[in-house]
């Protein structure tokens, strides 16, 4: 394994992490947006405001991570990427601006009126913004993305595989956030709460189940260097998805909520992995190779030095906050609140 | 005809990348120096022998947080998107420069994620983390708020400077990366260090002209009297310094980049005892309707009477850049800075003759508030000054900008929907902000519950 191949694992790590932290993030404003109306969706809103109110700005770094890395990793497929997908991007640019915003705003609102409006705008781009993410997925991985940027501005981006990818990216996302809900829920003490999530995500996670398989058939047709990886390298990684889905399945049937979302996180990253192992070696899929792509080796030096840098500042402070929000005087209401 | 629709594109992609950056830098002052500002709240609260004192201080710095967050979560977003348009709107400057210059970035991200992670953990941190702990977590925030702003202008200073590379001499392409020379340009000090007082200088009087307008309501309590007394340190302090970082920031320009000193100075011809000129156009090669001081402008740009000031006339047809847009920036920001640092030294010079009857002086309150949007105008100008100033280039004598742009067509389409969205953004923190204060006006309470649903109840669902 040369430079240029751990330059591309270290960002493709950050793909993984933004399809966790990132995927229950967005997926937690598809459970906002199935809460119904204010009355009944107090709770779930409520929740979801506990579980990522302190930490969905740093959730959302981690597509910073993937970009910076790749252009200084790998300009001209950084430059190809934007180009020829600048449709989808475009959308994705906006869709976080706005659910950033409008999930801020929620929260300092002064009337239901008001909460109701910016809850619905960052509901509503909580389900466009992974769709069109996973859209930009499906063009890199159905080889529809040129060296030089210059695929078509509509037609890359709208093949199959970029369908199914939409899809399952909200799917997986929604299902991720509600074993990550249904964990906190519970351990609020609002039992009642987590049977609820968890119920409705043993059903978003049966539906993610019959997409996977119809996305393992389009794959076949429309993706075939792709599907070719998975049937070799990839392929085990394919069975652990599986195998950790069924198992978060399980979890969720027995009302086992974090044992339940162990598991999620596993069949995704398994999932994620599969993918970069299967279009290895490959940056841009039947055009560009990680070893054409890579820029200067004395910056991929350097980025291996912020990436140390990274690990000692950067990831021990998220692992307080991690640790802060899982402690069980912290989710609760904090004294003067109820005065 | 296919020119000038390409024209045209370029023109929507530098609109919607300056629209972008103008709505962002505002709220990275915010990010950058509000936590400065509340660090020295939070600890008079915690330190200070009063208990009066304590109580408001601790107040202001809970509300002060409260209202960055909404701040810090819409210049988190503002900024995700500027990463995008590096490339959706430059793909000729990344894929060009991006090993490059791409380090620096990569460094802010750490900063930015600091930034994030300790902003949940202090916004969360009341009443749950030992008081010392958690005044020291607005530390890291500080530190990683001046760190970043340091990187970001290590890029524009490389855009103005180039350094750290070479160019083969027969394929012309760039060769022998040094990303460290390419960070440590010889602009980038004068640059960092502007941008950074800038930060304080935005946020100090933009606070300040808050609590002014509360002044010249009555409201002469406590608490308005310390939050427009800390704001107004700050700010006092950035309004003073930042003439100075700002003359030599600009030392360098007269060697680097004599078309951006000619255009900021509206010189026609190269001159030693040039003189400054007030107001002024460039129309038909000529300068028309300035004020000239003679001497002036050799001073400014070089400490010497013998300073040559570069002349536009000296600058081919095609490297010039827009004269008047600079010019006027320029003299703009100076003026808006100049404005500034006076009424902060008047302030000053009131507050020791009359002390707290300072604040019922209507007319000085009164320009306190002009100093908040003018502190905003120096910013904008500024920027449009160094940016526009660098025109046609994207990179300074390497490459130029319509040669960067993106090939796609329907910028003007994506640059609608950026000006629809910033306005709603806008218009919608503003009110947002607004209906928090009014709140805690008329409650009293320093939390802000939010109405998830309509019972009472429904709003002691999560801590406010």
């Amino acid at each position: 394994m040369g430079l240029s191949d751990l330059v591309a694992a270290l960002m493709f790590l950050g793909v993984v992490a933004y399809a966790i932290f990132g995927g229950a993030d967005f997926g937690s404003g598809v459970w906002d947006l199935a809460a119904g109306d204010a009355r009944k969706g107090a709770h779930v809103r409520a929740q979801i405001d506990r579980s990522i109110g302190p930490v969905w700005e740093a959730n959302h770094v981690w597509l910073i991570y993937v970009l910076v890395f790749l252009w200084t990793g790998f300009p001209e497929t950084f430059a190809a990427i934007m180009t020829t997908l600048f449709v989808p991007w475009m959308l994705v640019g906006l869709g976080i601006v706005l659910r950033g915003g409008a999930f801020a705003f929620r929260k300092f609102s002064s009337t239901v009126r008001e909460a109701q409006i910016h809850g619905a705008v960052f509901a509503a781009s909580s389900v466009i913004t992974p769709f069109f993410l996973g859209m930009i997925a499906g063009a890199v991985a159905s080889g529809r993305v040129p060296a030089d940027g210059s695929g078509e501005i509509w037609g890359s981006w709208t093949g199959p595989t970029s369908w199914v990818g939409g899809v399952l990216a909200v799917l997986t996302c929604t299902f991720l956030a509600g074993t990550f809900l249904a964990a906190d829920a519970d351990r609020f003490g609002n039992h009642e709460l987590a049977a609820q999530i968890g119920r409705g995500a043993l059903r978003v996670g049966a539906v993610t189940g019959v997409v996977s398989i119809a996305a393992a058939v389009t794959l076949e047709v429309d993706a075939e260097s792709l599907a070719s990886g998975l049937h070799g390298r990839g392929l085990p990684l394919i069975v652990i998805s599986a195998v950790a889905g069924s198992f978060s399945m399980w979890r969720l049937w027995a009302g086992r909520w974090a044992r339940a979302r162990v598991g999620a996180v596993i069949a995704v990253a398994a999932i994620v992995i599969g993918w970069g192992v299967g279009q290895y070696p490959d940056i841009l899929v039947d055009a560009v190779t990680i070893d054409e792509a890579i820029g200067a080796r004395s910056t991929q030096i350097g980025l291996l030095i912020v990436f140390a840098f990274a690990a000692v500042t950067a990831v021990p402070s998220l692992a307080w906050l991690y640790v802060l929000v899982n402690r069980k005087d912290w989710t609760k209401p904090s004294s003067d609140s109820l005065s | 005809m296919s020119s000038l629709i390409a024209a045209n594109e370029l023109m929507a992609a530098r609109y919607q990348m300056a629209l972008s950056l103008g709505f962002h830098i505002v709220l990275s002052c915010f990010g950058v120096a509000l936590p400065s500002l509340i660090y020295v709240l939070h600890r008079r609260g915690l330190k200070h022998p009063d208990k009066e004192v304590r109580t408001t201080a601790l107040m202001l710095a809970k509300k002060w947080a409260k209202v960055s967050a909404v701040l810090f979560a819409v210049g988190a977003v503002s900024g995700t998107i500027l990463s995008f348009e590096m490339g959706l709107l430059w793909p000729g400057l990344m894929s060009e420069y991006g090993d490059v210059i791409g380090l620096p970035f990569a460094l802010e991200g750490i900063a930015f994620f600091v930034e994030a992670v300790f902003m949940g953990i202090y916004l969360y941190g009341w009443d749950r983390l030992a008081p010392k702990v958690h005044l020291r977590t607005l530390i890291p925030m500080i530190i990683s708020g001046a760190f970043g702003t340091f990187c970001i202008l290590t890029v524009n200073a490389f855009m103005n400077n180039p350094a750290g590379f070479d160019r083969d001499p027969v394929t012309d392409e760039i060769i022998n990366v040094d990303p460290l020379a390419a960070m440590f340009n010889s602009a980038v000090w004068g640059q960092a260090a502007h941008m950074y007082v800038a930060t304080f200088a935005v946020t100090g009087f933009l606070v300040a002209a808050v609590y002014a307008v509360g002044m010249l309501k009555g409201r002469h309590d406590l608490a308005h009297r310390m939050g427009f007394t800390v704001a107004m340190v700050f700010a006092t302090i950035a309004a003073l310094v930042q003439p100075v970082v700002g003359h030599f920031a600009g030392q360098r320009l007269a060697e680097d980049q004599p078309s951006k000193l000619a255009a900021m100075e509206l010189s026609i011809e190269s001159e030693d005892r040039a003189p400054l000129t007030i107001g002024g156009l460039y129309i038909d090669g000529e300068k028309r309707f300035g004020i000239e001081i003679p001497w002036l402008g050799s001073l400014a740009s070089g400490n010497s009477l013998n300073q040559v000031v570069p002349g536009l006339e000296d600058i081919p047809v095609d490297e010039r850049p827009p004269v008047n847009v600079t010019h006027i920036a320029f003299q703009l920001m100076i003026a808006a800075g100049t404005t500034m640092a006076l009424v902060a030294t008047y302030y000053w010079w009131r507050r020791r003759r009359v002390g707290d009857g300072v604040f019922e002086e209507r007319w000085l309150m009164r320009a306190v508030v002009a100093c908040g949007p003018l502190a905003v105008v120096a910013l904008e100008t500024g920027w449009t000054t160094t940016e526009v100033g660098r025109q046609p280039w994207i990179v300074y004598g390497e490459l130029r900008t319509e040669d960067a742009v993106t090939s796609n067509s329907g910028i003007w389409f994506s640059l609608a929907a950026i000006v629809v969205v910033y306005t709603s953004m806008a218009l919608l923190a503003t009110k947002i902000i607004r209906g928090m204060t009014r709140r805690w006006r008329e409650s009293g309470d320093i939390d802000l519950p939010t109405p998830y649903g309509p019972s009472e109840q429904d709003k002691h669902l999560v801590d406010a």
